[in-house]
């Protein structure tokens, strides 16, 4: 048993519907729990007190729904988060990545770059980038734009530095970058097959077939009906025995497509598709 | 379940002593570094009955289970499942103590009982008020037995909290509240 939808929750859903209808924007099959918080979050800085308050403003104002738009999406990510999935990559995924002459990599829901710019350096120190062309995406413009300049900020190097080497770098992280005062710089040959590009997983399709798909903490922003349709728009895009590969928490379980996956490395949550 | 510094011995002391028909889910936030491996929920399982599981995204809430909170992710609850988010840390803490709580009152009210442990933060705090303000039963450890009192005396200060027990008296008190 659980309690009654409260007069919040209500107000709630009438913004996202709102959202929806008049800007096309689909939030309305994110995980409840985490974006009540957000909208929670986003009216206090808003110096709002009601959810419906916070309607009123964001149908009347545009610039008020853009501020939104970045509130309702967390971009938290980092370059070689999770350093033994990118072991497994290296060790699982590019030796069957070797044996195609061209390879096609989504990146769903890219944020910052920063995975991007991390799977770039690998693929180099393996010696088949040139051979690749990464298709990175997000809904979010913004942070896209940052994920094009490829210049992060330099207080973050160290930690990044260290999650590269146990991510099995081969090489001194600080060759890929050069710094300023306050920004490092990465090499622009990292940039020469990547591709940025607004793409919504709510609302639009798939746009190519792909030989790896990566998805990491995204979907877990999104309720289960909205999984499930991701999965299915995954396994559309991913070529026979393509690669997908999601984040440390999240799993094929429960989706559609369980069992057309096998796992190439235990517990990286690293698939290849069956057939 | 809530506990930062110390948190270790004090889980094995309490899901140590619990039985294995307990019947009720357990959900715990343990304040851990963020590229921690999965080696508490192994360590744990040692002396406990229950079943030990650290949450993936979406993974059903069932009874006689015990929930980790990942490294690095807040654990949340829904009806009848969990979620996960990198959202940013609240209390300094991600995973927040103060996020599951709240969570779980929203959606199970007078159901939730809230358990605050030894730490040497805030967090928890807010969350325990929101768990009793919707109804639910808050429990506290006794900081003269905590490792460290701080995250126990914050609570004490901020929620009219149920029960103040000694680290030893936690277990028996979840058994006769979850045993009607
Ligand atoms: C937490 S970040 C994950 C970044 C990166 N993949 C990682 O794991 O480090 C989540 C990203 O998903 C994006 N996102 C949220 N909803 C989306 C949608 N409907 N379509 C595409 N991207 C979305 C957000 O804009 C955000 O940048």
């Amino acid at each position: 048993m659980t309690t009654a939808p409260t007069l919040e929750d209500i107000e709630v859903q009438l913004l996202l519907e709102a959202v929806h209808r008049y800007y096309g924007y689909d939030f309305r099959n994110y995980a409840a729990s985490s974006l009540k918080r957000r909208v929670r979050n986003f009216m206090q800085n808003e110096g709002l007190h009601t959810v419906s308050a916070l309607q009123e403003r964001i149908l009347h104002d545009r610039a008020c729904l853009d501020r939104l738009l970045l509130g309702l999406t967390v971009n938290t990510t980092s370059m070689f988060r999770d350093p033994s999935f990118y072991t497994a990559f290296r060790e699982q995924a590019v030796p069957l990545l070797r044996t195609y002459p061209f390879i096609r990599i989504w990146h769903a829901g890219c944020s910052t770059g920063q995975e991007v710019y991390s799977m770039a350096i690998l693929l180099q120190e393996e010696g088949i980038y040139h051979r690749c062309r990464i298709y990175a995406t997000d809904t979010n413009e913004q942070v896209l734009q940052t994920a094009r300049s490829g210049i992060f900020p330099l207080d973050r190097m160290q930690e990044y530095t260290q999650l590269y080497l146990k991510a099995g770098g081969k090489r001194s992280f600080s060759e890929y970058y050069t710094a300023d005062h306050q920004n490092a710089i990465f090499r622009s040959s990292l940039k020469e097959h990547l591709v940025f590009a607004q793409h919504n997983l709510v609302t639009d399709r798939s746009f190519n077939e792909f030989n790896v798909i990566l998805c990491r903490n995204v979907l877990i922003y999104f309720n289960h009906t909205l999984q499930q349709q991701v999965h299915q728009l995954f396994y559309n895009s991913l070529c026979k025995f393509g690669i997908l590969g999601l984040g440390k928490q999240e799993s094929i379980r429960f989706t559609p497509h369980e069992t057309d996956y096998e796992e190439i490395a235990k517990g990286q949550k690293l698939y290849r598709r069956r057939n | 379940m809530g506990t930062s510094l110390g948190g270790l011995s004090a889980l094995r002391t309490v899901l140590g002593s619990l039985p294995g028909h307990f019947p009720a889910p357990i959900a715990i936030v343990q304040h851990r570094h963020k590229e921690s491996d999965h080696t508490l929920p192994c360590f744990l399982q040692q002396f406990v009955s229950l079943p030990i599981r650290e949450v993936e995204d979406k993974d059903e809430i069932q009874p006689g289970w015990i929930y980790l909170a990942p490294a690095d992710y807040h654990l949340l609850v829904e009806a009848g499942h969990f979620s996960l988010s990198t959202d940013d840390p609240v209390s300094y803490a991600r995973p927040s103590i103060d996020v599951l709580f709240e969570s779980a009152a929203e959606v199970y009210g007078s159901q939730v009982v809230g358990v605050v442990m030894t730490g040497a933060n805030q967090d928890g705090s807010r969350g325990l008020s929101k768990l009793k303000a919707n109804g639910g039963v808050a429990i506290v450890q006794d900081p003269r037995t905590a490792d460290s009192p701080v995250m126990p005396e914050a609570a004490i200060a901020s929620v009219s909290v149920n029960w103040i027990l000694p680290l030893d008296q936690i277990a028996p008190c979840l058994i006769r509240l979850c045993n009607p």
